[in-house]
């Protein structure tokens, strides 16, 4: 199992640098947005390349960011019956989502995306807007997003079955996993706690 | 004959099947397009479906790329999540709180003023309940407030996020109902402010009838207090009063300004007049401070000048970029992302953002996005399998046999989205039920109400789900509020440090029942929208109305050149006066006559 949980470990860095790079990218697209905005009111100009790019970079923060979600437990869940099953129930759950929902699902996309990007890259496919840019990489999003949820999901479903055998800590219920909103609640709850208790 | 029966009961097998695959805990992108995936090929296996089902969902998925309307999500949750970590609700709530704390049920009114400005500003439920909770809950219970009213004021202000615009629920539900992001914040103004207003109407009516629940601050408690102990109320009185009237000024002029600068036919609709007079007046109200406080006059009150200071940059910051939406200067998209460099600016000018937060801030906008535009991509899957199997029919089916023809229809889709919203978020309802409704409200609505377009219908419904969405927020067992609440409440009896009373801690029964009261509130405001539908139709068709009239007017008048020449010079000169308010003042009297001024100043070029 040691090899396996190293490789969970390498998975989770590649993710986490992926989300952390792309997340700038939403400044920059904010940045453009609100230039291009200025600009076309204030000079009367644009660029349909501007425009593009804007959704080039928010389709790569979403599509390239879908792993790095997925480790920090950040795609919602119903959880009104999960959280009153035990650890190890949910973590069954997980493991039978991730290999029979979540594998075939990228899968599938993988295998119907590539075609369209490559049949783009080959005949150097351009938008269909004047000044517009070159569609491939754009298209090339949605394979490589997806193959990078998937190999996020190879690296939970090696913690789970990790800690179905006893091995690490539960990586659902954890401090590990749990996600932003649910770590600032806590940082909260103390803020709270020590602003009532004052002197006591 | 098995395979009969997969044919007829394929639909509410799907659904049967994204139930159970959902109510298990997995993500609900994922389980969504599994359900699809599984469903679909299903269906090819029976021979219901061609092979080559989903030979176009990449296209599909291209189309979620390329969606102009859903980049304003991003853009949005990144203004709001900059201006939270900037302390705005803090100081926003010390300030108001001020200036209100000394009426009876002031405090109240404070948060639900406060709540609103946050719900324009960051639109994010957990970030307003949680600052209240810490900020105001604390000071409601020092000087006595019933807990059931500060804990229901709390969570209830807090969900008005969802409601007033620009909210990412109603970016959300345009998109789903193929209706433009503008109108839908046009439409779910009116209806928003009027909630803003039920809710004050509601504390006030608990001053007059209880007014032990809702007692005013002691003076002790007075923060802002001048050197001869006035409060400082009166100078804040004044300065409102002049600002105020700025803005009305404004208002009579704006036609007569903005329709030949912006080479206008039409006259400015009401809710344009609104946002810039309000700004104009805001931006006078920040200056004469500002002023104030350089040249050291002490005209204003320290109450006065610290309200402006506060109240001002978030205020000014919203109505632009309301205002510029509703102008249709910028699109919603460029909208928010000028907000969300505007937040940037006030952060970085009150020096309260630094790296750490910027990438926290970045960081926690690239995850909603993620998630949410995956809730986009698995739903996609679904309804792709979901309309091959013509699904749609099957609810339309579904509806026929609901008694009371459309409004039955209204009535019982608003049960069923109350009901869920107890349950599950409100992203999981735009984007699993709406679309399974929108062709049906499309084909049924229309005729409810005479008059009507269809596009307006459909913002009216959206309106309806946005109202009714916000609710799901407040419901117990489920309601996010709620739960905010309670994470920031005292869990246990604790010494106050002002007054040294011990306050006995807040129990979760007092915010659920706090609740009760907004959420009927909430629900007597869906209905008012229901029945007056003219509430959200009325900015949008005011500007078609006369639209009409305008062309009928140009058709039936023909003008001599000399007069259009005349005219046009008139237009010029009045547009390249500017900021000179004399030949603006002598259109004022004719509005009309500068519309068409402008229209043929058009039709010149």
């Amino acid at each position: 199992m040691t090899p396996f949980l190293s490789l969970s470990r390498v998975i989770d860095s590649i993710s986490t640098f992926m989300g952390r790079a792309t997340m700038w990218l939403i400044l920059a697209t904010t940045l453009i947005s609100a230039g291009n905005a200025i600009v076309r009111k204030a000079f009367d100009m644009s660029s349909n390349g501007l425009l593009e790019i804007q959704w080039y970079l928010f389709a790569a923060v979403f599509m390239l960011g879908a792993g790095y979600g997925f480790l920090k437990n950040s795609h919602v869940r119903i959880d009104f019956i999960s959280t009153r099953l035990t650890d190890r129930a949910r973590n069954w759950v997980d493991v039978f989502g991730i290999v029979f929902v979540l594998f075939p699902f990228c899968v599938l996309m993988i295998i119907l995306s590539w075609p369209v990007f490559m049949g783009a890259y080959n005949n150097g496919e351009m938008s269909q807007n004047a000044g517009g840019l070159i569609r491939w990489p754009a298209y090339l999003l949605v394979p490589v997003g997806f193959a990078l949820l998937m190999m996020q999901g190879v690296s939970e479903l090696i913690k789970r079955i990790a800690f179905l055998r006893g091995l690490i800590e539960d990586p659902i219920g954890g401090e590990a996993a749990k996600s932003d909103d649910q770590k600032q609640m806590e940082a909260l709850e103390k803020v709270a706690a020590a602003r009532l208790v004052g002197d006591k | 004959m098995q395979e009969t029966f997969l044919a007829q009961q394929f639909v509410p097998l799907m659904f049967a099947g994204l139930f159970m695959l959902l109510l298990t805990g997995f993500p609900v992108a994922f389980g969504l397009a599994a359900v699809g995936l599984a469903f679909g090929f299903i269906g090819m296996e029976a021979g219901l479906f061609p092979a080559n089902l989903f030979q176009a969902l990449p296209s599909r998925i291209f189309g979620i790329m390329q969606n102009d309307t859903l980049l304003a999500i991003p853009f949005f949750t990144f203004m709001g999540i900059v201006l939270e970590r900037s302390g705005m609700a803090e100081d926003l709530l010390e300030t108001v709180g001020q200036v209100f704390g000394p009426l009876r049920g002031g405090l109240a009114i404070a948060v639900i003023l406060v709540g609103a400005l946050l719900a324009a500003t960051t639109g994010v439920v957990a970030a307003a309940v949680i600052s209240m909770g810490l900020i105001s809950l604390p000071i409601m219970l020092r000087y006595g407030y019933s807990r059931v009213i500060a804990t229901g004021t709390i969570t209830a202000s807090g969900t008005l996020a969802q409601a007033i615009p620009p909210s990412l629920v109603l970016i959300v539900l345009a998109d789903q109902l193929g209706r433009s992001v503008g109108d839908m914040y046009a439409g779910a103004l009116v209806p928003g402010l009027l909630l803003v207003a039920l809710y004050i109407l509601f504390i006030v009516v608990v001053a007059f009838v209880k007014p032990a629940m809702v007692p005013p601050l002691p003076p002790e408690a007075r923060i802002y207090k001048e050197a001869n102990g006035a409060s400082g109320h009166r100078s804040l009185l004044v300065l409102v009063v002049l600002c105020a009237m700025a803005g009305f000024a404004w208002s009579r002029v704006h036609n007569a300004v903005l329709t030949p600068m912006l080479n206008r036919t039409l006259p400015a609709p009401g809710d344009e007049i609104v946002i810039l007079s309000m700004t104009l007046a805001s931006l006078l109200g920040l200056s004469l401070a500002i002023i104030n406080r350089v040249t050291r006059m002490g005209l204003l009150s320290k109450l006065a000048e610290q309200v402006t200071f506060v109240l001002m940059p978030p205020l000014i910051l919203i109505f632009l970029v309301l205002g510029t939406i509703f102008l249709g200067v910028a699109t919603p998209t460029e909208g928010g992302a000028m907000g969300a460099l505007g937040a940037l600016i006030l952060a970085l000018g009150k020096r309260r953002i630094n790296m750490s937060l910027l990438k926290q801030a970045l960081e926690n906008t690239a995850k909603l996005a993620s998630f949410v535009l995956f809730i986009l991509i698995g739903s996609t899957v679904f309804s792709f399998t979901f309309n091959a199997a013509d699904g749609h029919i099957w609810v339309e089916h579904l509806f026929k046999g609901v008694p009371g023809g459309a409004w039955g229809f209204l009535i019982v889709v608003n049960i069923l989205v109350f009901i869920l919203g107890c349950f599950i978020d409100f992203f999981e309802i735009a984007f699993i039920i709406i679309p399974l409704l929108a062709p049906v409200a499309e084909k049924i609505l229309p005729g409810l109400v005479p008059g009507m377009t269809a596009d307006d219908a459909m913002i009216w419904f959206g309106v309806i789900i946005a109202m009714n969405l916000q609710t799901s927020f407040l419901t117990p067992p489920f309601g996010f509020a709620l739960f905010y609440l309670r994470s920031v409440a005292a869990k246990f009896a604790y010494k106050d440090r002002i007054t040294g009373a011990t306050i006995p801690a807040v129990t979760t029964a007092e915010i659920y029942k706090g609740s009760i009261a907004f959420i009927c509130l909430q629900l007597i405001m869906v209905a008012a929208v229901m029945i007056f539908p003219s509430l959200v139709t009325g900015g949008i068709e005011k500007v078609e109305l006369l639209n009409k009239d305008q062309i009928m007017e140009q058709l039936q008048i023909p003008k001599s050149e000399e007069d259009i020449k005349q005219e046009a010079e008139d237009a010029k000169a009045a547009a390249s006066a500017g900021t000179d308010a004399k030949p603006a003042e002598g259109k004022d009297d004719d509005p009309m006559k500068a519309v068409m001024e402008a229209a043929e100043k058009d039709q010149k070029k």
